[in-house]
């Protein structure tokens, strides 16, 4: 396990924030205040957990005037999916031919 | 957001109801990885440079590590590719260990850096495509 997964997993671990996360994911783009808004927490709060979100790579920022909005990286969790899975699927597979080649060996 | 430097692995763990000498020569003899892993000229030796043939007509560079007989086995596991976001270094380190019913063993595949998503991806689609025709060929070997 790398730093940049406990990185991520160490900022999802926080339900409030991954409850922003999912938000962003599910309804797109949106405003600190939009966030609040529906939230539970006080505007600081909300900003604070999206610093983090944008930290771990998660989220980004946009700038517009006095508005900054908030958006999911898509791709941000790729390296907890692509990578363990994909070469632990390789490996198990391997190792069922493995199994089946070992009951057909001579003793 | 920097890179981090450093890499990942992955951890396989399976129990086997034979014993230990009988994987080893699995995990050793040429025409035994071939029938579960890929085609190659492995020789259990260390400093030994062989290769894995995919049958879909990648070729892993592969040398020799450690050898401990019926116990621990490792070699690199590399994908040379001009695109160094393709580029592949690894470790693949095969640990066997006596249990009252068999021997287990671990696979740790070691190496892999973050920047490598991207090739694994491509690479897996390829390993896909072998996987399923060697699974075809173990049920016809039924």
């Amino acid at each position: 396990m790398s730093a940049a997964h406990d990185l991520l997993f160490r900022t999802l671990a926080d339900p409030t924030r991954r409850a922003i996360f999912e938000r962003l994911c599910r309804e797109g783009e949106q405003t600190v205040g939009a966030l609040t808004a529906r939230s539970g927490v006080s505007q600081p709060a909300v900003s604070k957990h999206l610093g983090a979100l944008k930290q771990a790579g998660l989220v980004r920022d946009r700038h517009e005037g006095r508005q900054t909005h908030y958006s999911a990286r898509p791709g941000a969790l790729n390296p907890l999916i692509d990578w363990t899975s994909q070469m632990a699927g390789f490996w198990q597979k391997r190792l069922d031919a493995l199994d089946d080649l070992l009951k057909r060996m001579d003793q | 957001m920097n890179e981090p430097a450093e890499t990942r692995s992955v951890v396989i763990e399976r129990e086997f109801a034979f014993p230990a000498e009988r994987i080893w020569r699995a995990l050793t003899q040429p025409h035994l990885i071939e029938e579960w892993l890929m085609k190659n000229d492995f020789k259990p030796v260390v400093g030994h440079r062989f290769n894995l043939r995919g049958e879909w007509g990648g070729v892993l560079d592969c040398e020799v590590l450690t050898i401990e007989p019926q116990k621990s086995l490792a070699y690199t596991w590399n994908f040379s590719h001009e695109d160094a976001a393709f580029d592949l270094k690894s470790v693949v380190t095969f640990t066997l260990t006596p249990t009252s019913t068999g021997t287990h063993l671990r696979v740790e595949q070691a190496g892999f850096r973050p920047t490598q998503k991207q090739a694994f991806g491509g690479a897996h689609a390829g390993w896909k495509q072998f996987l399923a025709r060697l699974d075809d060929v173990l049920a016809r070997a039924g």
